[in-house]
């Protein structure tokens, strides 16, 4: 992974200082509670329901061992005893006090990590896919370019007080598994007729409340042209974007005003313009970070029938919790942070640490977040599978239902977010009660089902197979379904709402009705996702609302 | 008087708005945007140093035209949340080749002096009462960037990335 240099660690140690004396200021009465606002939210600190709440950047969802006992310790010395995993492959502590916060930073500068660009209307951590490097299907590793473009967007002078916040994904593959078609700027690493790699460029993409999928302004962007054409698009926002009113001042809201194609001309015009100052393409930058990317060494080996003999449990988990591997003899191992009695995403400082020596003995001392909430172990030998499950049985982290109805997405909701309307674990758990078989779960296959607590959608349901979305109805919680969204590759959808919304102990029952008709109406081997937009959704809206069933 | 920040010291500011000095005895005048393009034939043979002041929303491309006779553009900040200032200060340096005072001026605080100086700002005016013996010291929250930029006031160690 990316090591810091001196110029890095200074950057990093410098803004834990900067953060010490704004902290000190304010505490001191000198910066108004709304300046202050400004400078925390840049660093990742939010004022919550209960305490305040840390979000603490991890690149791309790359951590090595020490970084993963360093939130460990944190987490202990710091918080509760626990940590949350994000959407962005982020960590969130929910319990910090304000105070304390510049220590914290103090301790994550030591294992070059920080909180920079977490929040605030800035450029976000750079999301990857959590396969990088190791997907069979990937053109190119795209965590080179997430470094570069992190290192481009931190501190950046021009673009650090934007409309809104603003997000990047870049992939590697066809098989788009970092939802970058719904973010502001999603990049795909793409090979042109001539034979070279670049970028096809989509912009405009995202969730919230105006949930859209982005739209391709350049079909291939040369790899040199990235920072000029990534500026020429920030700069076209910030001078256009609208700063009116906070719900619509995404960048989606203003390709959509002036339509994608209007919007490429600007942005084409803009960075045509800016050519003669526009950031200087240097091989040897680029080649500087991904050497820090080569794959690790892997020893030689042959893929291997690891199933043989074991117990189906075992069986179960290698075919839902691993995925295969570009090296032969190695798989991916998902570590599910989704077991039943589990907040999607919690995982406790004692978990991190068995976690981190799981991957110091078997996957090269790296651990991955997964955008699902979810942990990797990226490069595990095939001959080490038993042993790995058996471990992580042992904590509690091999629940075997990787991509299947409860690998759910679900913010924190109303138990500790300031901005959600209704709770999300509580839902998340009676899903888990009601579907606790788990034979039930593979019949079903591959589900997403995504659910967020306020439609500014940090569960991203806009895109979940299902999704659910609490409202709040004169105080009382109650839940929108829609049905059909997708995040991932051309298959990138928005979801329908089916109908009114449900109240919150109907979710489960709701949920179950649709999955009735899926399993009544599929056709062989027919994903769920399939199935819904073959037949659309009204079958699936006649049975949930069926008179027998009361929905308001 | 009015104190400001130019080039990195405190300095007492010898312009004025034109609100402030409507005949202009001081011979230092700043004028709104809208009272320069009303006014410019008038004001172009005028025996004395002008200034112009944009909002966030105003096109800067048209100014370079007048840079022979504009020595300050002062950008207004109307909030912390306001960053369309740094794009136009980035643009008149850059693009246009703005040589003169570039001022911000407004709602700003210290803690975006880094980034203001970075984008080729060289005076701030904060608003009346600021500490501004404290906000010199914004200049040197970083000493090492990513990015290249206009940078009059300060010029940290950066990596790369023109």
């Amino acid at each position: 992974m990316y090591q810091y240099d001196a110029i890095d660690q200074r950057l990093v140690n410098e803004r834990v200082a900067q953060f010490r004396d704004q902290t000190r200021r304010f505490l001191a009465g000198e910066i108004s509670e709304d300046d202050f606002k400004s400078l925390r939210l840049r660093n990742g600190l939010y004022i919550q329901r209960h305490a305040p709440m840390l979000r603490i950047s991890v690149p791309y969802g790359l951590l090595a061992t020490r970084q993963l006992r360093m939130l460990a310790r944190i987490a202990r010395e710091y918080d509760r005893g626990y940590g949350h995993f994000t959407t962005r492959q982020n960590m969130q502590f929910n319990w910090p006090q304000l105070e304390r916060v510049p220590d914290i930073l103090e301790l994550l500068a030591t294992v070059q990590m920080h909180s920079i660009q977490t929040s605030g209307n800035c450029v976000r951590n750079v999301t990857a896919d959590h396969l990088a490097g190791v997907a069979p299907d990937e053109l190119e590793d795209p965590r080179p370019w997430c470094e570069y473009i992190r290192q481009w967007a931190t501190l950046h002078p021009e673009f650090s007080y934007l409309p809104r916040k603003f997000k990047i994904a870049v992939t590697g593959s066809a098989q788009d598994r970092a939802a970058s078609r719904v973010h502001d700027i999603g990049l795909h690493l793409v090979r042109n007729a001539a034979g070279e790699v670049g970028f096809e460029v989509l912009v405009g993409g995202g969730l919230g409340r105006t949930p859209m999928v982005g739209h391709v302004i350049r079909e291939f962007l040369p790899k040199q042209d990235l920072l000029a054409y990534l500026e020429a698009i920030l700069r076209v926002y910030n001078l256009e974007g609208r700063r009116d009113n906070i719900h619509k001042a995404r960048i989606k809201i203003l390709v959509k005003a002036v339509g994608p194609q209007k919007f490429r001309e600007l942005v084409e015009a803009e960075f045509e313009a800016s050519r003669a100052h526009a950031p200087v393409f240097e091989p040897a930058d680029i080649e500087r970070i991904a050497a820090f990317f080569r794959p690790p060494p892997y020893e030689r080996l042959a893929d291997q029938d690891v199933l043989a003999g074991k117990p189906s449990e075992f069986r179960n988990w290698v075919q839902r919790n691993t995925r295969r591997h570009k090296a032969p003899g190695y798989r991916a191992v998902f570590v599910s942070l989704k077991a039943p009695e589990r907040p999607p995403g919690d995982i406790t400082a004692e978990e991190m640490d068995r976690v981190a020596d799981l991957a110091d003995r078997y996957s090269f001392g790296y651990v991955r977040s997964t955008h699902d909430q979810n942990l990797l172990l990226a490069d595990v030998r095939q001959r080490d599978l038993y042993d790995v499950w058996l471990a992580l049985r042992e904590i509690g982290l091999a629940t075997a239902n990787i991509g299947t109805l409860t690998d759910m997405i679900c913010c924190p909701g109303l138990d500790f977010c300031a901005l959600a309307n209704a709770t999300s674990i509580p839902i998340a758990r009676q899903i888990n009660e009601r579907f606790d078989d788990l034979d039930y779960l593979y019949d079903l296959g591959d589900i997403e089902l995504k659910m967020s607590g306020c439609m500014n959608g940090c569960g991203h349901h806009s895109v979940g197979h299902i999704g659910i979305l609490g409202v709040d109805k004169n105080g009382e919680e109650w839940y929108q379904i829609t049905l059909g969204g997708s995040s991932s590759g051309r298959d990138a959808a928005i979801g329908q709402v089916i109908g009114p919304s449900v109240p919150h102990a109907e979710v489960a029952l709701v949920v179950e009705r649709i999955l009735d008709v899926y399993l009544a109406e599929r056709e062989e081997g027919e994903r769920f996702i399939d199935t819904v937009r073959r037949i659309g959704v009204a079958p699936f809206k006649a049975r949930v609302y069926a008179p027998s069933h009361k929905a308001a | 008087m009015r104190h400001l920040i130019k080039q990195r010291e405190i300095i007492v500011d010898p312009w004025r708005y034109a609100d402030e000095d409507p005949l202009g005895r001081e011979r230092a005048l700043i004028l709104p945007l809208e009272r320069w393009r009303e006014e410019r034939e008038r004001w172009w043979l005028w025996d004395g140093r002008l200034g112009v002041r944009i909002g966030p929303a105003d096109p800067v491309a048209e100014l370079e035209q007048d840079f022979l006779r504009v020595s300050l553009v002062a950008i207004e900040f109307g909030g912390i949340a306001e960053g369309r200032g740094y794009t136009q200060a980035q643009l008149l340096r850059k693009r246009h080749k703005f040589t003169g005072e570039l001022r911000a001026v407004g709602s700003i605080q210290r803690d975006q002096l880094f980034y203001m100086a970075r984008c080729g700002f060289d005076a701030f005016e904060l608003p009346e009462g600021a500490d501004l013996q404290g906000a010199l010291t914004a200049f040197d929250d970083f000493t090492v960037a990513y990015q290249g930029a206009v940078d009059c006031a300060v010029a940290p160690q950066r990596r790369a990335f023109g």
